[in-house]
């Protein structure tokens, strides 16, 4: 009972920060047709903006700070406005392709002009371990699952409970009438995009200590978050947190009870299955298509 | 016009001056195949700069036979399929010899090439089966695992005591070799491996393996995983308060793990094959030099690095010319000792097989440093 609480736990954490990075795909999937395969980089980049600040000689809370600002900056602004809004105009394939160079391009930089070994990155919070029912759970592993709870929170109320959340939404379903309707839709992509630099940022975070901060972070974040989003529903943010989860959890399950030799094959096996009974995903929306 | 042509006659005697020089400076092509970046990015690099080092010592002092060393280094990105294409790659241009990589698997690749072209490689790879083959071109400048492995089991048998003893290792040609290596010496010895646990090359969450780990309740546990996911583990197991003493091979006491484990890595104790931490004053030399000029702490694949080219630099000399089939039928049997060779370090021994032999430690991690607390005698001087 202890080691499954243990692995539970563990498993959630990282399934929290998994449906972080999913819900980004989720986002800019509904409001501007991106599919990111930058993805995974966003999430490494922004370990390697707040260790360069720390080397300047910045305190882990406000090297924090810049690292969020400069991902909501180059990986929410610049993103959109050099590589999504002049690319979008010749259909979702080629924007697909121009996010895979651009994930190539995003983990070079960093090997040339940061590193290519892997580097320590401080946690938020100092190691402790916390003990419940017999387990004992890191105080890491909680704090992390905390912080992302709280994110996807502060993201629902955001999108739920207030009026720029229903404009953002609105555009999300159908743009025409959201701008007949005098929403700036531009605005609300835009904001979208902002959304998703925050998150990558705070995935980042919360992952780096764990992973260390290394150049090829984003193959294996990029890979786990796109499968979660397409097993919880790509068209949902709900169904990115769900498939995050189920990553998370099954992915230490398995290892400890089924085969750890197999560990890599599970969420794929899920995947396989859930795209042939359910393509839309666990709680996705089936989406009809004129051809 | 005068002083026109006598500026163009100037210019093209510079010219022709320059490409004269250019044309004397003679140079052997030996490059190196490394892994640069990927997971076994760590080792790749630590062996590169080690071998630069080497090079430009070598080159400043007039290069070897009056030529100065030519070494592009081609990245593996940590894949037998992409060194394979850089070595052909090299190969196409006619090396002496061939440094690297790092990783066994792309070793065994590799070196079926080398071999066909004849050409000499001196590899970082630890795995038994690169010297179980009869090639003739293959050279390491570290133990392979049918050398380490025996004294591991000993420390764990004598040191230890352990009865039982849970093993982690790399799914990986390195994990594999150590693998089987290892459960063979328990066996041997009567000890019961209680847990073979496979993980996978670039594993984050360790967090299932040391629940499974915890659940076998052994004497000691053996981790034989690459640098990064060294850390990530012994990270885990700390969070998860494992008992068992670790004991790991050279990699999990390197400076790398240390470091990137944060002070999950203290109390790891192990046997270790190269270290800068031997007290050895010619090795404290290099770390020193090594420091100074990268601004980090070489690992044991600095030390290959550093020791491979001077070990061609020998036999080269020895050789008299530039010749890789003399240097591969030299090279073995070849004992070299610090003091003909100052840049080999310590005294080191090539069997037939192209297996090296040389003194080694044992070691533990104390306050996040690693201790040397044995030396161990060359197994031909047993």
């Amino acid at each position: 009972m202890a080691s499954f609480i243990q692995l539970l736990v563990s498993g959630l954490a990282t399934g929290a920060i998994y449906a972080l990075i999913a819900i980004g795909f989720t986002l800019l999937w509904q409001t501007s047709q991106t599919i990111n395969f930058a993805q995974g980089e966003f999430v490494m980049l922004p370990a390697f903006f707040v260790l360069t600040a720390m080397n300047l000689g910045a305190p882990y809370w406000l090297a924090a700070l810049i690292g969020i600002a400069l991902a909501v900056v180059i990986l929410g602004v610049l993103f959109k406005a050099i590589i999504v809004d002049p690319m979008i105009k010749h259909g979702v394939l080629p924007l697909v392709i121009t996010t895979i160079a651009l994930s190539l391009f995003l983990k070079e930089s960093v090997k040339d002009f940061y590193s290519s070994q892997a580097q320590p990155f401080p946690a938020l919070v100092a190691p402790r371990d916390l003990h419940f029912l017999g387990a004992v759970v890191s105080l890491q592993s909680v704090v992390v699952l905390a912080v992302a709870v709280a994110s996807v929170i502060a993201l629902h109320l955001l999108l739920n409970k207030t009026r720029l959340g229903r404009c953002m939404q609105a555009t999300a379903q159908n743009p025409t009438v959201a701008r007949i309707l005098g929403i700036p839709v531009g605005r609300m992509v835009l904001y979208t995009f902002l959304i998703n630099g925050v998150l990558v940022a705070i995935a980042s975070l919360l992952i780096s200590p764990i992973y260390l901060a290394k150049f090829t972070n984003g193959e294996t974040l990029g890979m786990a978050a796109f499968i979660a989003a397409i097993i919880g529903g790509f068209n949902q943010v709900r169904g990115a947190i769900l498939g995050g989860i189920i990553l998370g959890v099954l992915d230490n399950l398995s290892a400890a009870y089924l085969s750890s030799s197999y560990r890599g094959a599970f969420p794929l096996l899920i995947l396989i299955v859930v795209i042939l009974f359910r393509p839309q995903g666990l709680l996705g929306r089936a989406e009809e298509r004129a051809v | 016009m005068l002083r026109t042509g006598f500026l163009v006659s100037l210019v093209a005697a510079g010219i022709s001056l320059a490409s004269t020089a250019h044309a004397q400076q003679k140079t052997v092509y030996m490059p190196a195949i490394l892994e640069l970046s990927g997971p076994g990015a760590v080792s790749g690099t630590n062996f590169r700069d080690g071998m630069l080092m080497a090079i430009d010592e070598i080159n400043k002092a007039g290069g070897i036979l009056g030529h100065k060393i030519e070494t592009p280094v081609l990245d593996t990105q940590s894949d037998a399929g992409t060194s394979r294409a850089q070595l052909q790659k090299v190969l196409d241009n006619k090396p002496y010899v061939v440094f690297g990589p790092v990783y066994s698997g792309s070793v065994l690749v590799d070196m079926l090439m080398t071999q066909k072209a004849e050409i000499p490689e001196i590899v970082g790879g630890e795995a038994a089966a690169i010297t179980q083959k009869n090639n003739p071109y293959v050279f390491r400048t570290s133990f392979g695992q049918q050398f380490s492995m025996p004294k591991i089991a000993n420390y764990i048998r004598d040191s230890i005591k352990a009865k039982s003893v849970a093993l982690i290792w790399v799914n990986n040609d390195f994990g594999k070799g150590g693998r089987d290596n290892f459960t063979k010496e328990m066996k041997d010895r009567g000890i019961k491996v209680v847990a073979d646990i496979s993980t996978e090359s670039g594993q984050a969450d360790f967090s299932a393996d040391v629940v499974k780990i915890k659940g076998a309740n052994a004497d000691a546990v053996f981790v034989y995983l690459n640098e990064e996911e060294s850390a990530r583990f012994l990270k885990e197991a700390k969070k998860q308060g494992i008992k068992a003493p670790l004991i790991g091979e050279t990699t999990l006491l390197g400076q790398k793990v240390i470091d990137l484990a944060g002070g999950a890595a203290d109390g790891v104790q192990g046997h270790v094959g190269l270290t800068v931490d031997a007290p050895i004053k010619a090795v404290q030399d290099f770390a020193a030099k090594f420091k100074a000029r990268y601004n980090y702490v070489c690992d044991h694949n600095g030390i290959k690095g550093y020791t491979a080219v001077y070990f061609a630099k020998y036999v080269t000399e020895k050789v008299g010319k530039f010749d890789s089939k003399a240097f591969a039928a030299k090279a073995h049997g070849l004992t070299i000792t610090p003091k003909e060779e100052p840049g080999i370090l310590m005294e080191a021994m090539w069997d037939k097989n192209g297996d090296i032999d040389r003194e080694s430690f044992l070691g533990e991690v104390v306050n996040g440093k690693q201790k040397i607390v044995k030396i161990l005698p060359m197994l031909s001087k047993k």
